[in-house]
């Protein structure tokens, strides 16, 4: 087995073994060891070796938002990260924000205002409001505008993405009065 | 992406270290600029020096007046600071025109330095740049040209540095610290990053293996009369056409310090501090802003498709001086201006 995990070149015409290594991510609050080469995107660690496909990818180049995570609660594009910068770190994905039963107030909200056509942006504008509410920093409609700048929606659901936000803002506002 | 090889830093000496027992290898910080630039290719290190968790992400009081800016700190933390909102409104108001809230957080002050040019040439590797292969050609003369520049530049590259965050460092002028297999030196802002003359190839005057520690701002941060404006093709999470970072001191109507920078308009961020002197002592009038902005676009030379950025840029620098006369725009946690 530990043959498989060198990079000497293949006989027979197979194509080399990668280099892996174990690489310890702590995902939605579960810790686990995958085996990893370094230039591994969270986003495929995630995706392809986690089997955690709630989180897209759209450009794979930081433009659009579909890969966004939460990293010790913060919004990142875990596209253009590697998953080995990210051993001790938590990372929170839409599978770990709530379930079919049990929708998060943001799953809830995007539900309720129709704050999706295909659905392909959803998982990113959730953990990307997410990541804002935990900033603190949006109020109005022009600041949750401005900071969900970082989410592309090509169906262009932005009217119903905005108030799905606004009304969480909202009520967590009145929650801390 | 392709092989390469990866550790993590524990401190600044094991960072340099490891980068100097690596041929072809390369900090990275946030990895915003530098993982993008190697799934394209442009850039292929062998190996890669993780500096992000590098204790040297502290914002901390100088014994002088000043601030530093840790390295590593995010452009998020560094942006949100309440020094940073209270002293430098418009390093607060510049980082948070830049990028999105997601690359904000993951890209740290040293690589938002370090970042390379957006020439759509420069990307693609089909294509000469001079850039990036020195020697190959530039495509952008005579082809798409534009986001390139229109101040400084040279028959062999007409690209621009992209930042945002350092326009706004380009008018408060910190010193930039860094550490290297030869020690540690202090470079002012103004001459870290370079015009492209004949060697496009290099963005800036750091030399080979040397690590940013910190920025050091100096204790003048021009926290009353400020401006960011950033004109771009949206409204949000794009790269600015022209950006005009303003400070100003006034007594009354009149003009007592000014500090002037452009960004989207040439290889390094344009400081023209002949335009600040031609401030200094004059009254705060659409004349006086007229005459400057005019000063500042004098020598720009179009290349076709960004000929429009001339006469951007004179209203841009008009309108920014305005805006920072009347002490307009103040702090915050978004960047609202330019709409
Ligand atoms: C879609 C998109 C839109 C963007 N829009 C904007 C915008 O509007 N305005 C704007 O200003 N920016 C914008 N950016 C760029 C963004 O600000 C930069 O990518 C970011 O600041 C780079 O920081 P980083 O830490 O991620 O750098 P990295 O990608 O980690 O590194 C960049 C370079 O810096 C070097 N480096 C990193 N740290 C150090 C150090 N301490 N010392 C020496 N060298 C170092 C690396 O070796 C590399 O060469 C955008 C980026 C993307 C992807
Ligand atoms: S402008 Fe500079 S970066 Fe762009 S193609 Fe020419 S040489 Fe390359
Ligand atoms: S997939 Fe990461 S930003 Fe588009
Ligand atoms: S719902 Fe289709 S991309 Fe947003």
């Amino acid at each position: 087995m530990s043959q498989l995990l060198t990079s000497a070149p293949a006989s027979g015409g197979l194509p080399a073994p990668v280099p892996t290594s174990p690489v310890r991510l702590t995902i939605n609050g579960q810790t686990q060891t995958l085996q990893l080469a370094p230039w591994t995107s969270l986003l495929d660690a995630l995706r392809e070796y986690a089997h955690l496909t709630g989180t897209k990818k759209g450009c794979d180049h930081g433009q659009c938002g579909a890969c966004t995570v939460l990293v010790n609660g913060r919004r990142i594009n875990s596209c253009l990260t590697l998953a080995v910068m990210h051993e001790d770190d938590d990372i929170t994905t839409i599978e770990g924000l709530g379930t079919p039963d049990n929708l998060s107030p943001l799953q809830q909200a995007f539900v309720d205002h129709d704050a999706f056509q295909c659905g392909y942006c959803t998982p990113g504008q959730i953990c990307s409001a997410q990541g804002l509410l935990n900033e603190g920093r949006a109020h109005s409609e022009a600041e949750i505008k401005e900071l969900m700048s970082g989410n592309l929606c090509r169906c262009g659901a932005y009217v119903g993405i905005l108030d799905a936000v606004k009304e969480v803002v909202d009520s967590e506002g009145r929650q801390e009065k | 992406m392709y092989p390469f090889t990866y550790s993590r830093a524990t401190d600044v000496a094991d960072a340099v270290r490891d980068k100097a027992g690596h041929d072809g290898s390369a900090y990275v910080g946030g990895g915003t600029n530098l993982i993008d630039l190697m799934k394209m290719n442009v850039e292929q290190p062998a190996h890669l020096v993780n500096v992000a968790k590098l204790p040297l992400s502290k914002i901390e009081d100088l014994p002088n007046g000043g601030l530093r800016l840790g390295a590593t700190a995010t452009n998020s933390d560094t942006a949100w600071n309440e020094q940073v909102k209270a002293r430098y409104p418009v390093l607060n108001q510049a980082i948070l025109a830049g990028a999105s809230p997601q690359l904000r957080n993951a890209a740290t002050n040293g690589g938002n330095l370090m970042q390379r040019t957006r020439c759509y040439y420069f990307y693609d590797i089909a294509t000469p740049c001079n850039k990036r292969e020195p020697g190959s050609g530039c495509s952008a003369i005579g082809g798409f040209n534009r986001v390139c520049g229109i101040l400084g530049t040279s028959e062999a590259c007409i690209a621009t540095h992209p930042s945002d965050m350092c326009v706004a460092l380009a008018a408060l002028a910190p010193t930039v610290r860094v550490s290297g297999p030869h020690g540690e030196r202090s470079i002012a802002f103004e001459d870290f990053h370079r015009l492209p003359g004949d060697q496009p190839e290099l963005d800036n005057t750091l030399t080979e293996g040397e690590l940013i520690t910190s920025l050091d701002l100096p204790e003048k941060g021009f926290a009353k009369h400020f401006a960011y404006l950033k004109l771009r093709d949206r409204h949000s999470y794009a790269f600015a056409l022209v950006s005009v970072a303003v400070g100003l001191e006034m007594d009354g109507d009149t003009i007592t310090e000014a500090r002037l920078a452009l960004g989207g308009v040439a290889h390094k961020p344009w400081r023209d501090q002949s335009a600040e002197q031609l401030l200094k002592g004059q009254p705060a009038t659409a004349e006086t802003f007229g005459r400057v902005a005019a000063h500042v676009v004098a020598n720009a030379v179009g290349r076709g498709s960004n000929d429009f950025k001339i006469e951007l840029a004179r209203r841009a620098i008009v309108r920014a001086l305005k805006q920072a006369a009347e002490g307009q725009q103040v702090a915050g946690d978004v960047y609202l201006g330019g709409q």
